[in-house]
């Protein structure tokens, strides 16, 4: 090959490259890509049922429930405006608590939540950005817990 | 008096920074010879910020609350190794620690680089001065570490228990050590594009800083890979969280450049493509600090929330990201062309392997930044995890790993001789090993069955550049290349075997009960009490068997007390053939205990793998490095033979 055309061929290599990974992102998303919802989002049908999606809220006080198995449990996750039933199957973060935020990733079954993994709020400081909010919102006084 | 001697340091070190790039800028317009004054500035300047940071860690040592930055990361009680570790589990201090490996890099630059052409050295050292420069700023004005509190509090707030662990005193210094080594990559390749001295000097001058950093990325992200397995007590090793993936993106980035530049030292050929590399995986550092450092993204580590810190540490890469490409931009066109090669040979199959490489790091890179998009121009909420990097990334990196086996095997130029005789046992290993999985495992993932079989593929083909003459006689370089590449098989099998045969268990046990996972039994002996220096815990007493011996594991769940917060910690018992990965978890109320069991076979190759590869680097190192005190001259055309 000319050198010419052998640089030609580099740019040309280099740009495809660029091109298929922005492709091969765009399709990943599209596909692959959890939104969050709160319940407020939930009741008024904006999640899809059955696909994989993130849900933030408050976990209501007085809402967890132990199962028989000794290894799931229920519990209802409040934004101040709806509810959401979640089960869950498994070992509870540390730092979960009933009138504390989490972070469920999982899906939507029938109205519940069925949640794969649950994140709670890591330590004092640290809060997920999408539960930032409604603590703010808290603070302004629309009261979470009725 | 140590706080404001450690931030007089950092003024006086800025100070030399900016006199550093000053003489650049005389020295490239008046051509005056600055190259002895500039070492030497270089060299002080690197060694005030050491001293900055020596008096971080006296002030941490002896927990002085009268710091805001010790008031509000330590406690008096707190274990001495995590008192010092403490002084970079934050974001002031880490973000010193950051400048102080910058300088540092930059004094040993300007200490070693003898060889470098004395322009092109200036010009360097001018673009490693101005990169410090914007961070001192940043330090100065935004996340002073050594800001006193008056009156100074009694007690301290206490460190984060995630982060009271050894992995913590080893990890970020590492990762940063990597991150920052590629600093020096940057300068080199800013300095000869104004300079105009692109050759395979250069490259040859850049190579053992980018191997020097890519050994540092690659040891940092396989013991941070280790610590969220163990710490996080969620099993899994690898979460592709945004704080993983800033070590990983310039980790891929190093990588390529890696490879590209032996292209240039070798052959002179590359060289747009070698400057743009080096430009970008520096860069990909930055943007990795700015994801870890200004917590924009949701994450398990992200640790400090600070809108005013992340728009200043944006605007600082915008700048230097900017500056960088319109300089490729203005020079690329003066590039002397390179040696011309054939679509058969090595330089083909690197550049391959970059555009692979590039691929991968393109879909990690819009995966993990588009959500950050996403809001700011939607609002809308959302989180791109595991299933879309497996799935988009995964196929392609078993691509690059089938690839590996080929590669080194091309000769440069062009390559004549027919390779597929080689490749013959690889690839009936591979064969054997797809067969055996599909009558043994008839319903494993196609991801872990394509994965056992390039291991077995790659394991075999990589050790070909060593056969067929003297190995004991082959290149260092050609051995560490060997050893990272057979590092990258071993890795692939342990992914793929953890990802096909993990099996576990969760369930409730009362003491004396027993739990069957995989080949064990895991007997509940009872729970106890227990306490350590700052925290107190309960802790599962197990005992596991699988036919003869007999293992005990005390996983925990520890209570500390400030600041107050729990930590689940597990307990892991390796074999020869895998890990077996206990966490206990609450109690049920009627006398029983959540146990969560995993069982692991071959888990223990995936970082068994990493060390590989970065051993491999080290020996590559070594190599280059003693090669090129025995003969310059010859060196640069061995290459990666």
């Amino acid at each position: 090959m000319k050198p010419k055309n052998q640089r030609l061929a580099l740019v040309s290599a280099a740009l495809a490259a660029v091109l298929a990974a922005v492709l091969l992102a765009m399709w990943g998303l599209r596909e692959r890509a959890s939104y969050f919802y709160t319940p407020a989002d939930v009741v008024a049908g904006k999640a899809e049922q059955g696909g994989a999606i993130r849900l933030g809220g408050m976990v209501e006080r007085g809402s967890v429930q132990r199962q028989p198995d000794g290894v799931s449990i229920r519990f209802v996750v409040t934004d101040g405006h709806a509810r959401t039933p979640v089960a869950y199957r498994g070992i509870v973060p540390d730092l979960f608590r009933e009138g504390s935020g989490m972070v469920a990733e999982g899906r939507l079954q029938a109205g519940t939540f069925v949640a794969d993994t649950i994140l709670a709020k890591h330590d004092e400081r640290y809060m997920p950005p999408e539960l930032g909010n409604l603590a703010a919102e808290h603070k302004a006084g629309k009261t979470l817990e009725r | 008096m140590i706080a404001e001697a450690g931030l007089a340091a950092l003024w006086l070190a800025a100070g030399l920074a900016a006199l550093q790039f000053v003489l650049m800028i005389a020295a490239l317009r008046a051509k005056q010879d600055v190259g002895r004054a500039i070492r030497s500035v270089a060299v002080v300047q690197g060694a005030l910020t050491l001293v900055a940071f020596a008096m971080l860690l006296w002030v941490f040592a002896r927990t002085d609350l009268s710091v805001a930055l010790v008031a509000a990361n330590s406690h008096s009680a707190k274990p001495f190794v995590y008192k010092i570790a403490g002084a970079w589990g934050n974001h002031e201090g880490s973000m010193l620690l950051w400048v102080t490996v910058l300088s540092v890099a930059g004094a040993f630059f300007a200490w070693l680089s003898r060889r470098t052409s004395g322009r092109t050295l200036v010009a360097a050292l001018g673009a490693q001065a101005a990169l410090a420069l914007g961070f001192y700023a940043f330090l100065l004005t935004a996340s002073n570490p050594f800001a006193r509190l008056s009156p100074a509090p009694a007690e301290g707030r206490g460190l984060n228990p995630l982060l009271q662990d050894p992995g913590l005193a080893f990890h970020p210094p590492t990762l940063y050590l990597g991150y920052v080594g590629l600093s020096v990559a940057f300068s080199l390749a800013v300095g000869a594009m104004l300079t105009g001295e692109v050759d395979s000097k250069l490259a040859r001058a850049m190579r053992p800083w980018v191997l020097a950093a890519w050994i540092f990325l690659t040891l940092g992200i396989t013991a941070g890979s280790y610590w969220a397995y163990y710490e996080l007590g969620w099993g899994g090793w690898w979460f592709w969280d945004p704080v993983e993936n800033a070590s990983l993106m310039p980790w891929l980035a190093a990588t390529a450049l890696l490879h590209s530049i032996n292209v240039l030292a070798a052959r002179g050929a590359l060289k747009a493509w070698t400057m743009m590399l080096a430009v970008i995986a520096f860069s990909m550092s930055m943007v990795g600090t700015f994801l870890v450092r200004s917590g924009v993204l949701t994450s398990v580590h992200a640790f400090a929330i600070d809108p005013a810190r992340g728009t200043f540490l944006l605007a600082l890469l915008a700048i230097y990201v900017g500056a960088a490409f319109i300089l490729f931009a203005l020079r690329t066109a003066s590039f002397r062309e390179g040696a011309p090669f054939e679509l058969v040979s090595r330089e083909a199959g690197l550049v391959v392997n970059n555009l692979l490489l590039s691929v991968i790091l393109g879909v990690v890179f819009v995966g993990t930044l588009y959500p950050l998009f996403a809001e700011a121009l939607t609002g809308e909420k959302l989180s791109v995890g595991a299933p879309y990097f497996n799935s988009v990334a995964g196929p392609l990196a078993l691509l690059l790993a089938t690839l590996i086996g080929i590669g080194p095997l091309l000769a440069w130029r062009r390559s004549k001789r027919p390779i597929g005789k080689r490749l013959t046992v690889p690839a009936l290993l591979a064969a054997s090993a797809l067969v055996t999985t599909i009558i043994l495992a008839p319903r494993m993932g196609p991801l872990p069955r394509l994965g056992l079989t390039v291991a077995a593929w790659l394991a075999a083909a990589s050790i070909l550049p060593l056969t067929g003459r003297n190995p004991l006689r082959a290149p260092l370089a050609t051995w560490g290349m060997v050893l990272a590449h057979f590092g990258i098989a071993v890795a692939l099998a342990g992914m793929a075997a953890n990802a096909a045969f993990t099996s576990e268990k969760l369930a409730v046990a009362r003491p004396g009960e027993t739990l069957a996972v995989g080949p064990w039994l895991v007997q509940l002996q009872g729970v106890n009490p227990t306490a350590g220096p700052n925290w107190t815990a309960t802790e599962a007493d197990l005992r596991a068997t699988r036919g003869e011996g007999l293992l005990t594991l005390k996983p925990q769940n520890r209570y500390f007390t400030d600041p107050p917060t729990e930590t689940n910690e597990a307990a892991i018992a390796t074999v020869w053939n895998g890990q077996l990965y206990t966490v206990v978890g609450r109690p049920d109320g009627n006398g029983g205990w959540q146990i969560r069991l995993w069982w692991k076979p071959f888990v223990t190759l995936i970082w068994l793998g990493g060390g590989l590869i970065g051993l491999g680097g080290v020996i590559a190192l070594l190599g280059h490095v003693w090669l090129r005190r025995r003969s310059g001259r010859t060196w640069g055309r061995r290459g990666y033979a």
